[in-house]
């Protein structure tokens, strides 16, 4: 009987199987970009490079040439390779504790400087790799290995928004924040991962996908709770939608609740 | 080219265009600002990347991006700035990227002040990131050599994959010297073999990366490196050599210092004392050689630095207990004088120097 094929794994990602828990975020964000980078025709030449946090192995998923990257300096690797080679195309990945606190200058510069690179940003409330602990966009009241009691506004203030931060730096030209909650979130994600590297490939300058994404393990709930989570509890705080477009702010930037 | 004259940080980037190098990263920091000043001005008329970064830790982190791509690429500091690349400095070692560091050094330690001083050879040649890596260091002692040894730093960091330091002090930096600017020719390497310059469709995919968690793996990524280590310290090691035959005491002495040095051993000689000099020109590789060779007049070995006293530590080490070897310094920017150290080297011989 002859075989159709009516799903198949993109060539845009590698043999190798991920090493994600079960449930989380991190690889369907690789399954969106790579399937992005396929079909803008630009895999071959586009140069991931990888943070340190769970996601520190992408290079070895995403199949282009791949950097890693010290922890929080991957959007300066980035420049230093888009200024190399100006016709490629290089993005960095980046997990929350990676992009929104050890990497805070990096980030905002990159943006400032109206880097012609893209930023995909796994917001995931949480420091995964190292076990768990309290990161700046973890949410008030949130349990975590370095916040046992919940996260204090009082000790620690309001968690981080890192999409409404950038958008007021004067050189951002794209900014977005999605969630992979589900399925019509996980399309709206893939939609904007394509315009932010369609931005970079116009030559337009800085853009940056926020997507807020489920740790199960990290969270210490089953992936099906962990989903709601992100729904109920993230969302409210984050609010997704366009923050930037075409370097202008869009009307959510400017400071709906 | 026919001499010029020209001050010492602004000849090094003149040298370093002339290397090939594509790509300038760094940040302002006194003594080195004439690097980044003539670089932005000279690399953009070349057409070339400048790029003023946030910080010492974006620009060496920018360093390791170009240098993934294969780009020709060098960052330049002073000494708090270059504390700040350590950690970069680690990647690129763990990675085996090229580039090169220039570090205009100054006084310390924090913030300490802007005058020249030698209080980074722990810096330099001891490393401060984490891990088991050296870089080369190349410490030129006049504008003419210090241009010299650009270009042989961006040849050697190709060569052998790894960061290639040089470091100069605030003098050699500020101070103009007629100078001929003399490129070698460029070493070959194929990059297309490791940088991850998005050329997948050509060849198989490159990764740059120090990450390897099997522990065997790790183990013997440490010993390739170690093997191009013991590479480098056989063929890339210089020095100069200048000792008398009837020498009773040698200085050892590396940049600016080493020019003060030579003028106490003429005065020296004036009053019928017979010096010499070893002057390190790697000070990573250490030319422990030469201080086996030393003849059995030398009683003593006076090590004269801007610091407390670095490079000393490596002297004993290669004399492995020879010779007594003596420290004298000035800190925080004080420079001594040639008949201070010429004193200082007759005060030691008068107490005898070698034990018999
Ligand atoms: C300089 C440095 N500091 C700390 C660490 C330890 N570390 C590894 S991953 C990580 C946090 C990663 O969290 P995040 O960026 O949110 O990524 P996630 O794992 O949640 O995807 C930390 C602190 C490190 N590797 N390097
Ligand atoms: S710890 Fe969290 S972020 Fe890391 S792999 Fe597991 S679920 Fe994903
Ligand atoms: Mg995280």
């Amino acid at each position: 009987m002859a075989t159709k094929v009516i799903y198949d794994k993109s060539k845009g990602l590698d043999e190798k199987p991920f090493h994600y828990c079960p449930g989380c975020g991190h690889g369907i964000v690789h399954k969106l970009i790579a399937e992005v980078l396929v079909e803008l025709g630009v895999l071959d030449k586009t140069i991931s490079v990888s943070p340190v946090g769970c996601s520190v192995l992408a290079y070895d998923y995403f199949n282009c040439d791949g950097v890693q990257a010290a922890h929080g300096r991957a959007p300066a690797v980035a420049i230093g390779l888009k200024k190399a080679c100006p016709d490629k195309i290089v993005f960095s990945y980046q997990g929350d504790g990676d992009l929104a606190s050890i990497g805070t200058a990096e980030t905002v510069h990159a943006a400032h400087r109206g880097d012609n690179t893209t930023i995909i940003f796994i917001n995931n409330a949480i420091y995964g790799m190292t076990g768990g602990q309290m990161a700046p966009t973890t949410l008030i009241g949130q349990k975590t290995s370095t916040s046992p009691f919940g996260r204090s506004k009082k000790n620690c203030g309001l968690p981080i928004k890192v999409v409404e931060m950038l958008a007021q730096v004067p050189s951002s030209h794209y900014l977005e924040r999605t969630s992979v909650h589900d399925f019509a979130n996980i399309r709206k994600t893939k939609a904007a991962i394509k315009k932010a590297f369609q931005t970079q490939i116009d030559g337009k300058g800085f853009s940056m996908v926020e997507i807020l994404s489920p740790c199960p393990v990290g969270w210490g709930i089953a992936p099906i709770k962990a989903m709601d989570f992100v729904k109920e509890q993230m969302m409210p705080y984050y609010p997704l939608g366009v923050y930037k477009d075409n370097g202008e702010l869009t009307k959510l930037s400017g400071g709906e609740k | 080219m026919a001499k010029v004259l020209m001050k010492g940080n602004e000849a090094l980037s003149e040298a370093a265009i002339k290397a090939g190098c594509t790509a300038f990263f760094g940040y302002p920091i006194t003594p080195q600002n004439e690097i980044p000043e003539y670089l932005s001005e000279r690399m953009e008329q070349e057409g070339l990347v400048f790029v003023q970064a946030e910080s010492e830790v974006a620009a060496i982190n920018m360093v390791y991006g170009a240098s993934a791509a294969g780009a020709r690429v060098m960052t330049s500091s002073s000494s708090p700035g270059i504390a700040l690349k350590q950690e970069g400095i680690s990647y690129l070692a763990g990675a085996r990227l090229p580039c090169f560091i220039c570090s205009v050094t100054r006084a310390g330690p924090g913030l300490g002040g802007i005058l020249p001083a030698q209080a980074d050879y722990f810096q330099a040649v001891k490393g401060g990131g984490n891990g088991d890596y050296y870089t080369p260091v190349y410490a030129p002692n006049s504008v003419q050599e210090a241009t010299d040894l650009v270009f042989r730093a961006f040849n050697v960091a190709d060569e052998y994959r790894t960061p290639v330091q040089m470091i100069v002090d605030g003098m050699l930096g500020q101070m103009m010297e007629p100078v001929e600017l003399n490129p070698p020719p460029r070493v070959k390497v194929d990059k297309e073999l490791y940088a991850t310059s998005g050329n997948s469709d050509k060849r198989k995919r490159n990764i740059v990366n120090s990450l390897n968690l099997s522990g065997l793996g790790l183990e013997q990524m440490n010993h390739e490196r170690f093997r191009d280590y013991e590479k480098i310290k056989e063929k890339e090691t210089l020095s100069e050599y200048d000792v008398p035959k009837d020498a009773e005491i040698v200085f050892c002495a590396y940049g600016v210092p080493s020019r003060i040095a030579k003028n106490a051993i003429s005065l020296l000689k004036k009053e019928g004392i017979s010096a010499g000099l070893i002057r390190p020109i790697t000070l990573w590789p250490f030319p422990e050689k030469d201080f086996l060779k030393l003849p059995k007049t030398v009683k003593a070995v006076l090590v004269t630095e801007l610091s407390m006293g670095q490079m000393i530590e490596d002297v004993r080490l290669a004399l492995n207990g020879s010779i007594p070897a003596y420290h004298y310094g000035r800190v925080g920017g004080v420079v001594f004088e040639p008949d201070e150290i010429a004193e200082e080297a007759k005060r030691i011989l008068k107490k005898g120097g070698k034990k018999k």
